[in-house]
């Protein structure tokens, strides 16, 4: 067994891997009324957690991300309905999204939308699937 | 306002989700899903009552008005579906608790189901072209893991034929919509239906309107039927059922809505194809149906002749016969859930599907053999059964529209259905038995209930066909006369 010389791919990893994970963030956030959004945040996303695959192996990242990836899901999808439903409480047609101003310490006033908990939804709805399909792919021997 | 329209859709989908966590137990994931049927079946009474009083409800998602955003419709048409794709689903769940397998019951079976329901029902419902798109994709791809749940190689083999054919068709109809957006710069049904009426059905309207006859037919099995005998006889028979009783009945459905809606200024093209095409179904569905002697096959033909009576309601499309042919839409939903459900009981307790291998079930299974019995002589459409209102109104509108050769296809394809059904009756019901008492596999509980269930509703809509009339012709009203259905869209 001869050891990898991934030393370059390992030390940009450690850099790139990072920067993506703020770009998806950011992409996530600013979805629902700039370029941007849950689908393309959530492929950022997982392209960053493959990259530490690559770059670390299966078990040192499952050491770092103690997630099983197959469980978002749900948990997207739940979201992503949910924020539909919501409506329902309040007597609004099906799929009525809002949003408001509200003002933080630190980060001033904000704009909040409810379009961006859907996002949220989605986002980890396409986390869950990509890194299910791939790893599925990756372990199948 | 109405957010119960969504509930038909919506509660199926929450369902399915909420059942991905609870993977592992069964009994839950059976009550729930059950429950969930249950409780779209009533909201779906409910709502078809209130389309009586109120007229046609309508939904616009978010609060953006037709023609600018997504919208439900539910007139009588749609609701009548819905009502009895939620019922004949609980009842093939009921079904589904004791023949399944808790091996298929693990792997998501019911969240998929739910997930099924959710896409027919939202196909039934919607008002906008490419949402119903949207529908039928959702409809298909819970479809595409049914038909190959648990992994058997002749599933995967007819899964792959399945998928291939899907994919195909759900690409012309994507062409389809872009060619009518293209030529109409509208997505909304009613509001493409507005502006087909002020150019004129042109030519190339019309060659649209018969790319879409080539979508749905597809799905629907009319004359491009050549997949649906071998897809429809690989899954397990609570999933066949399903199958049979609802995925066709998406095709047929747009396929009314499109060609009485939107595309009904030139019959001479469009309703002459259709009915060729219906007239060509008829026979190789007849021909296909006592050609076999797998009992999985014979069911699936019928399910083709069938489609074929159908649209010999829509080609013809007087009065009587878009009365006929939704009721006999209902009928054979009900029917064919319940004929795939007793093909899957005889499979189940003589370990064949070869009918010339079994013999004398009636002396073993007394109430089981009769309820096959009824459901032949429904499908033949004997009186007081349900099938024979909507066979009768069918022709009735066959003969006043001079079409006398649907006419003897429609009713020769009945004799062809009662005499490949008798054949199985003959050679599996009667003769000597072939199992010994000892032998006997004993009848589970859900199989007969839901088998009685289903037999009664056969009864209750044959003799009931009274209390169905009121909504049948409203919503063939609403299909012969679509300025209701654009009213209701556009100008409420």
């Amino acid at each position: 067994m001869y050891k990898t010389n991934d030393l370059i791919l390992r030390t940009t990893t450690s850099l790139i891997a990072f920067m993506m994970l703020g770009f998806a963030i950011y992409l996530l956030i600013a979805g629902h009324n700039a370029p941007g959004g849950g689908f393309v945040g959530g492929l950022l996303t997982a392209g960053a957690v493959l990259l530490m695959y690559m770059a670390y192996g299966t078990e040192a990242v499952e050491k770092m991300i103690p997630i099983n990836f197959t469980t978002l899901v749900p948990i997207g999808l739940a979201v992503a309905v949910g924020t539909g439903v919501g409506s329902f409480i309040f007597n609004q047609p099906f799929l009525s999204h809002t949003f408001g101003y509200f003002t933080f310490p630190i980060f001033g006033e904000i704009e909040l939308a409810t379009a961006m908990l859907f996002d949220v939804g989605v986002y980890l709805t396409v986390v869950g699937v990509v890194m299910t399909i791939i790893l599925t792919i990756a372990n199948d021997r | 306002m109405n957010n119960i329209i969504a509930a038909p859709m919506i509660i199926p989908i929450l369902i399915g989700i909420l059942l991905i966590f609870f993977r592992r137990f069964t009994l839950l994931q059976r009550w729930v899903s059950f429950g969930g049927m249950a409780a779209s079946a009533f909201i779906s009474i409910y709502i078809l009552n209130q389309i009586q009083s109120q007229g046609i409800m309508r939904l616009d998602f978010g609060g953006w008005e037709p023609p600018f955003g997504i919208l439900f419709v539910a007139d009588s048409f749609s609701m009548l579906l819905v009502t009895t794709t939620s019922i004949v689903t609980a009842v093939c769940l009921l079904y589904g608790f004791s023949s399944i397998g808790e091996k298929r019951e693990k792997m998501f079976f019911y969240s998929f189901v739910n997930f099924l329901v959710a896409g027919v029902n939202g196909s039934f419902l919607t008002g906008d072209l490419f949402n119903l798109y949207v529908n039928f994709e959702i409809m298909l791809l819970a479809s595409y893991v049914l038909i190959a749940i648990g992994g058997e190689k002749r599933q995967f083999r007819e899964s792959i034929k399945y998928v291939a054919i899907n994919v195909l068709s759900s690409f012309f109809f994507l062409i389809a919509i872009a060619y009518l957006y293209g030529t109409l710069g509208t997505l909304n049904m009613a509001h493409i239906s507005v502006r087909v009426a002020e150019v004129g059905q042109t030519p190339i309207l019309t060659v649209i309107g018969v790319v879409f006859l080539l979508v749905f037919s597809l799905k629907a099995g009319l004359l491009l039927y050549y997949w649906l005998p071998g897809s429809y006889s690989a899954p397990p028979s609570m999933i066949a059922a399903l199958f049979g009783a609802l995925l066709t009945k998406v095709g047929i459905y747009a396929m009314f809505r499109v060609f009485t809606l939107i595309f009904y200024h030139e019959p001479e093209v469009t309703h002459t194809l259709i009915g060729v095409m219906a007239a060509l179904t008829l026979i190789g569905g007849s021909l296909g149906a006592i050609a076999f002697k797998d009992i999985r096959q014979i069911v699936s033909y019928n399910v083709v002749i069938a489609v074929g009576f159908i649209l010999v309601g829509l080609a013809v499309a007087t009065p009587s016969a878009i009365e006929g042919a939704i009721y006999y839409l209902i009928h054979d939903m009900v029917v064919k859930a319940l004929l795939f459900i007793l093909a899957g009981m005889m499979m189940a307790v003589t370990g064949t599907a070869q009918i010339n291998r079994m013999s004398g079930l009636i002396r073993n299974y007394p109430a089981f053999g009769w309820m096959f019995f009824i459901a032949m002589l429904a499908l033949a459409g004997v009186p007081p059964l349900s099938g024979f209102i909507g066979k009768m109104l069918v022709g009735q509108g066959a003969v006043e529209a001079g079409s006398y050769i649907l006419v003897a296809l429609a009713f020769i394809s009945s004799i062809f259905v009662l005499y490949s059904l008798l054949r199985v009756f003959l050679n599996c019901f009667w003769g000597e038995t072939i199992i010994e008492v000892e032998e006997k596999v004993p009848m589970k509980k859900g199989w007969l209930i839901s088998c009685a269930l289903l037999t009664l509703m056969i009864f209750g809509l044959g003799l009931g066909a009274e209390a169905l009339a009121g909504y049948v012709s409203s919503a063939a009203n609403t299909l012969l006369n679509p300025e209701i259905y654009i009213d209701a869209v556009l100008n409420d």
